[in-house]
């Protein structure tokens, strides 16, 4: 969304090493690389949150001893980082055809000091906010299947915040049915 | 229980209970050890166990020059790390990504909460700042690794004394009073509470490395002592209603009421010196 861009790949179902293989389920492997430098423990940390993620909703057992490798570049970084990594996994997952059980969308919620919850925020808006909340909310129920916060909020603001995201993704799972929609009636 | 142990899970769990005997919403037995009696050569330290999951944090301090953007902020550098000795699941080597992953959850609490705030550890504008090096060394994995982290890093900061320094006029150099020491000013106590998902509808609280490998999702939940959440973590797995999240929520406040009177009890035993 906006000026935040990021490029997902992803290569698989294909052969696992043996060293990474899981007999019952395909295992998923999550790499980011950042615009500039090399990936360092925030990129790692985010990894694992992707991955978690994704590897609650790829049906694996469907693949067993087989790795699916999904490489997200990011190509630039306007705010709401997180939440564009997870639409890209999720439309890089779907463009590739892997089962999964529920679609997921990323949403990113930022609390302004003076108490206002803005959805999607800028670089310019993130630095400015008391706490940046984001959310991968599945489309199935909407049920919160990540969560990750940053700074501190209450308790009732949370909750404020995760409704509003759970009304913003309906906006985004309409988004993912036109872009597929376009993409296959060519 | 090691072919099926998700049946073996199963059977225990529809009893309400666990395999250990506790309850679901019952937490391990939290024993803490501050202050010398853990490591002597560091500044600050504290040795934590949490059932059989052993954690130990040492803090060193260090001088250093402040970063140019931000002249009169200090540094504080937490790692992570899993060794192979704690369990067999992890090898020797480069940090993998679970140790990665948990040092920048850490950095993160301490940043969210505001529990020590940079421009605290400052001496002189642009000149001169503190460094403290957290060291979080897992001894024995048996699961709810964030839980015990942080809990050693908050009592291992607490017992933290920072010689006072000067910086001298005439030479510039600065002067360590070794004698003088005061302790670090924190500001907020978070704690963090960890709960296992199973089959997308139980939460158990506290789990073990069995209940972690078997568990369909985790989520650590981090309060401060005015009930406001610094940290949600929830790093994927089943997917969780707000409903159930706010319960989460709430078992974790009372989880911090009761880590921070154990806190507060040992201090006080070792203070008296």
């Amino acid at each position: 969304p906006g000026d935040t861009s990021v490029l997902a790949g992803l290569y698989g179902p294909a052969e696992a090493k043996i060293s990474k293989e899981l007999p019952d389920r395909a295992a998923l492997e999550v790499l980011l690389r950042p615009k500039v430098g090399l990936p360092g423990v925030l990129e790692r940390s985010r990894e694992q949150l992707l991955r978690q993620t994704c590897e609650a909703v790829v049906l694996g057992v469907l693949h067993p001893r087989t790795a699916i490798s999904l490489v997200l570049q990011v190509l630039s970084d306007a705010g709401s980082l997180l939440s564009c990594c997870l639409n890209a996994a999720c439309m890089a997952l779907l463009d590739a055809g892997l089962p999964l059980s529920t679609l997921f969308c990323g949403v990113t919620c930022a609390l302004q000091p003076d108490g206002t919850i803005l959805l999607d925020p800028t670089s310019r808006q993130e630095q400015e906010a008391r706490a940046i909340l984001t959310f991968a909310i599945a489309s199935s129920e909407r049920k919160v299947l990540m969560a990750n916060t940053k700074g501190s909020c209450s308790v009732e603001e949370m909750q404020q915040c995760l409704a509003a995201a759970q009304r913003a993704a309906t906006t985004i799972f309409q988004f993912y049915r036109d872009s597929v929609r376009r993409r296959y009636s060519k | 229980r090691t072919v099926e142990p998700l049946e073996y899970y199963r059977r225990f769990l529809k009893e309400n209970c666990r395999p250990d005997g506790r309850e679901l919403g019952e937490f391990r037995t939290t024993t803490v050890n501050i202050g010398k009696c853990s490591i002597t050569t560091a500044d600050g330290s504290a040795l934590v166990k949490l059932g059989n999951t052993t954690v130990i944090c040492g803090i060193k301090a260090e001088l250093a020059a402040p970063a140019v953007d931000s002249a009169n902020k200090g540094y504080i550098v937490p790692n992570v790390e899993l060794p192979s000795l704690c369990a067999e699941r992890f090898r020797s080597g480069p940090p993998g990504e679970e140790a990665q992953a948990a040092s920048q959850f850490i950095a993160d609490v301490i940043e969210n909460s505001q529990m020590i705030v940079k421009e605290d550890l400052c001496i002189a504008n642009g000149k001169l700042a503190w460094v403290l090096y957290c060291d979080i060394i897992c001894l024995d994995y048996d699961g709810n690794l964030l839980d015990a982290s942080v809990f050693a890093l908050l009592a291992a900061l607490k017992n933290v004394q920072l010689p006072l320094v000067t910086i001298n006029e005439e030479t510039g150099l600065s002067e360590v009073n070794l004698k003088q020491k005061n302790p670090l000013i924190i500001r907020k106590h978070p704690v963090a509470t960890s709960f296992a998902i199973f089959d997308d509808t139980l939460l158990i609280v506290d789990p073990t490395a069995e209940e972690e490998d078997l568990a369909t999702g985790t989520v650590t939940i981090v309060t401060d002592e005015e009930g406001r959440l610094c940290s949600v973590h929830k790093p994927g797995g089943s997917p969780l209603t707000g409903a159930k999240l706010q319960d989460c929520i709430t078992r974790a406040i009372t989880r911090h009421k009761e880590v921070k009177k154990l806190i507060d009890k040992v201090i006080k035993s070792i203070t008296p010196k």
